[in-house]
């Protein structure tokens, strides 16, 4: 077993900065169309983080032209080119499913003071 | 099939692949393998080479295994054996070692190994019948049904699917895709599932 967990933890990525729910991410995350490949920037909140070791994933949701947009990142995914934290949230859970339920100002989440 | 090593399964991870494609692998212990002994088509009728994988210490070898292992010069005993049909009996010869690189990352293998024993299991989890109803006050849930007529042929024939043992049989399967060589650790990471419990023996062959 500690073998196959050396496999694990050599692909895990340290290079990421601290982010949890309810913080909000810059995810540049990089795109292949046809043979180029370019650098997209989503921006939103964290809604959860799941899992754990190499399969831990991310939830980010943002809102554009009003619809609400969710993506699934993997947490160590080499696609992933840079990952900003914009703002520390301040949440009293882990999970925030409760946000998709939610528009405008009652979507909003306090920011946490340090 | 050229070649093949003796293995054990280590256990199962995933893996990113072609910069993002998380792929489901198995973590296996490929080799190294001596080559114990070699079948030829003169002797023996088929060509073949007897590999041997896991070392033992020569003191727990009685006096027939102490010399054939003398005779493949090998300076241990090996705990497992198993032969592998060839084509080429020169390609080989008594006492090489056989590693992980001899398998190329993309290539496809075929995998034997002893499934995991499930105990005496009924026909629903061993066959895969159906099964009758839960409720409505039916009393017919998991057992196997009728299994033929009466006085003709007033037998049951043979075959018949029952509850039984089920599970701890050698399983072959085939084109499996490896993923990744690490010869400096003696590690094949095979995508998807290969038979068998962690510490199994498995039997790794090229196609």
């Amino acid at each position: 077993m500690q073998r196959v967990t050396a496999i694990d933890s050599e692909q895990i990525r340290n290079d990421l900065p601290d982010f949890g729910p309810g913080d909000t991410v810059k995810v540049h995350y990089k795109v292949i169309e046809g043979n180029r490949e370019r650098v997209q920037i989503f921006q939103g909140v964290v809604l959860r983080r799941k899992g754990d070791g190499v399969r831990e994933t991310f939830t980010v949701r943002k809102i554009t032209f009003g619809v609400g947009v969710e993506k699934i990142i993997p947490v160590n995914s080499p696609k992933i080119a840079k990952l900003e934290v914009v703002s520390k949230g301040k949440v009293r859970r882990a999970k925030l499913y409760y946000l998709r339920g939610k528009v405008g100002k009652k979507a909003r989440i306090k920011e946490k003071r340090t | 099939m050229a070649k093949g090593l003796i293995g054990k399964k280590l256990g199962m991870t995933q893996v990113f692949v072609d910069n993002d494609r998380l792929v489901p692998v198995t973590v296996v212990e490929a080799g190294p393998c001596v080559v114990t002994q070699i079948r030829t088509k003169d002797r023996d009728g088929y060509s073949a080479v007897q590999l041997g994988f896991g070392d033992i210490s020569k003191d727990k070898l009685n006096k027939p295994q102490a010399g054939h292992f003398k005779s493949a010069k090998t300076d241990d005993g090996k705990k497992h054996m198993a032969e592998i049909t060839i084509e080429n009996e020169e390609d080989f010869e008594l006492g090489q070692t056989l590693t992980a690189d001899s398998f190329e990352e993309g290539e496809k293998a075929v995998i034997t190994g002893v499934s995991k024993g499930k105990g005496f299991q009924g026909v629903i989890k061993r066959w895969g019948f159906s099964g009758g109803p839960g409720g409505h006050g039916s009393h017919f849930h998991r057992s196997p049904g009728a299994i033929g007529a009466c006085a003709t042929p007033s037998k049951v024939m043979k075959g018949k699917k029952l509850p039984g043992r089920l599970g701890n049989d050698r399983v072959t399967v085939k084109n499996l895709e490896i993923v990744k060589v690490d010869a400096d650790k003696n590690i094949l990471l095979i995508k998807g599932c290969v038979p068998g419990a962690r510490g199994g023996l498995l039997l790794i062959k090229g196609i």
